[in-house]
């Protein structure tokens, strides 16, 4: 395994914001794990989805990524899941287990909640044994004990991103890609899944890529947000969050939180025009 | 500049793709009740009474109308074309004899139908899953499902018959020309129906298109291929009779028993013979219907009822 390649210019921990010591502290050392380099992507029907992407995110990051609508973000982490192929540039990632949560649930409507959550762990040839206490565990996590039973239609749509969440937690993962996982839910829903989430974060210390159309739910969440430009997307700017973690949901509320939000939301729009 | 995708050890990966619109099933509603009828269902009447009424509303005036037409439009001599309804229960259906004939048939054909059927729905099944593994499979096997579903299988009948004699074999034959379709299209429309987002989070984690098809498209395509057999139940019943009335050879079913019955005006016997073909394709038809609800009906609205 290749470390970073030389020669490519991240931004060093400092301007990331990850000298906060209640990230920092008995967590092995932050390394890259997914680099984007020169990245871009132009699809057959010859749209260019992505141009020029620079992007570095390292273990223990929560990097949140705002753009406008069709700027080419699911584009981007198709990419570093392997399901799609850049087109331009290098992508490199440093790790053995993905976990990827999309807007949709995506639960099989046939199998149980606990079913579901099995599932990859049942792709994964993982032995039914250790893949039920995962299971558990990871149900556990997300606060759906009690509905290990129940089939998708009987769940709330936040109790099925719950279930989705879990699914992908029973593997493990280093780095999640998160594409708009809240986007579909309410309000008052999306702040509790986002509190759940960051609790999550803290413990686990996973890197993350989250994209989301909403400015503060990036702030709340993350360690860096980064914004796009639209099609083609190349980012912006990158805003280091300081805030200390666990995050109060009151801190939405703070003046600093408001500045930064205000900067954010300035720097999407002025890309926008 | 090239695209050098070092993924590097990313053999694993958690996934839980998805795409809007394209759940592999029906998608609930949020804090979706537990079924019973709730919401603009209730509006429209979906209580048991609303159910069961209006059927039996229905047969009252199909009742009655058969009588304004069996007395009130022919006259005594013409009136074995549409024998009033209790002559045929009285002189067909509590005729020993006449039911012993009609029993037997039925025996035949249920044998015909059933065997048809299930070679129906094992092939059926099979073509669509070949043709559901590879686009070129699909391509060129597709069509001829089509074909065989627009060639006139009347006109085919008597040549089946020459092919393959007049036993068995050949109406067997005639049931699954008739009941194939539907088993063909229903079972790769429910492959087909996998979401896209579905499918990469199987194709995440390296699954082997085998474990897709057992784990994903063959479980969401249930709902379809149940709803597939139960067309084709009722079609298979449909082939076994056309097929035994044309040959009228060898062991009669209920075809040939009609068949004769025609030829000798026995008109109350006909109907009672044709009621029992009736009732024979409902039962097979509901009990596919019931067969789907207990398969599928925890996670799938099959078929209403
Ligand atoms: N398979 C494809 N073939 C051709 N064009 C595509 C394909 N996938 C995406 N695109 C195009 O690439 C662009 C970026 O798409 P992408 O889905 O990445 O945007 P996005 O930023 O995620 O948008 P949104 O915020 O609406 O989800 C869009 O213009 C889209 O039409
Ligand atoms: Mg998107």
């Amino acid at each position: 395994m290749p470390a970073a390649p030389a020669g490519i210019a991240g931004p060093s921990l400092e301007e990331l914001g990850l000298t906060d010591p209640t990230i920092g502290r008995s967590i092995p050392p932050p390394r890259v794990i997914l680099r984007f380099t020169g990245t871009g992507m132009t699809f057959p029907g010859g749209t260019t989805a992505l141009e020029d992407v620079d992007l570095t995110i390292r273990s223990g990051e929560f990097v949140s990524v705002v753009g406008p609508s069709g700027c080419g973000k699911s584009t981007l982490l198709r990419i570093a899941s392997g399901l799609e192929e850049a087109t331009a540039g290098q992508t490199w990632l440093d790790i053995q287990r993905i976990g990827y949560v999309f807007q949709d649930a995506t639960l099989l409507p046939w199998r149980t909640v606990q079913e579901n959550v099995e599932l990859l762990a049942e792709l994964e040839h993982i032995p039914k044994a250790e893949r039920t206490r995962r299971a558990n565990e990871a149900i556990k996590l997300v606060g759906l004990e009690g509905f290990e039973g129940h089939l998708p239609k009987m769940l709330s749509g936040g109790m099925k991103m719950r279930t989705s969440l879990a699914r992908s937690l029973t593997l493990n993962p280093e780095l999640f890609l998160f594409d708009e996982p809240f986007g579909a839910l309410d309000e008052i829903t999306r702040e509790r899944l986002n509190d759940e989430l960051m609790r999550l974060f803290a413990a686990q210390h996973f890197g993350a890529l989250f994209i989301t159309h909403s400015v503060q739910e990036a702030v709340y969440l993350s360690t860096r947000v980064v914004v796009m430009s639209g099609r083609p997307g190349h980012i912006l700017d990158e805003f280091p969050v300081d805030f200390p973690y666990p995050r109060h949901p009151d801190m939405r509320f703070t003046g600093e939180f408001a500045e930064l939000s205000g900067k954010v939301s300035r720097a999407l729009r002025e890309g926008h025009s | 500049m090239t695209a050098t995708v070092t993924a590097a050890t990313a053999s694993s990966v958690a996934a839980n793709a998805a795409s809007p619109g394209a759940a592999a099933g029906p998608s609930a509603p949020d804090a979706a009740p537990t079924g019973g009828a709730t919401g603009p269902a209730k509006a429209r009447g979906t209580g048991k009474a609303f159910r069961i009424v209006p059927p039996f509303v229905v047969a009252g005036l199909i009742v009655a109308l058969w009588y304004l037409v069996s007395y009130g439009l022919l006259d005594a001599s013409r009136r074995f074309l549409l024998p009033p309804l209790h002559s045929i229960f009285t002189d067909a259906f509590m005729n020993a004899d006449t039911m012993g004939d009609i029993g037997l048939s039925l025996g035949r054909t249920a044998f015909v139908t059933l065997t048809g059927l299930a070679i129906a729905i094992v092939l059926g099944i099979a073509w669509a899953v070949a043709m559901s593994q590879a686009r070129w499979l699909e391509t060129s096997l597709f069509p001829y499902a089509v074909v065989l579903q627009c060639i006139p299988v009347l006109a085919l009948v008597p040549l089946i018959g020459f092919w393959f004699g007049f036993g068995y074999p050949a109406r067997i034959i005639v049931c699954i020309m008739i009941s194939l379709f539907p088993m063909v299209s229903n079972t790769l429309f429910g492959l087909q129906s996998v979401g896209k987002a579905e499918l990469e989070l199987f194709k995440l984690h390296g699954t082997r298109r085998a474990v897709i098809l057992k784990k994903l498209q063959f479980p969401a395509a249930l709902p379809a291929i149940f709803a597939g057999m139960r067309i084709s139940a009722g079609l298979s019943v449909v082939g076994a009779i056309v097929g035994d009335f044309f040959f009228r050879r060898g062991d009669p079913g209920l075809g040939a028993l009609i068949s004769t019955y025609q030829s000798r005006v026995q008109s109350v016997e006909l109907f009672a013979a044709i009621f029992t073909a009736a009732l024979f394709g409902v039962v097979i038809f509901m009990f596919f219907g019931w067969l789907g609800r207990r398969v599928v009906g925890k996670w799938h609205d099959f078929g209403g009822r």
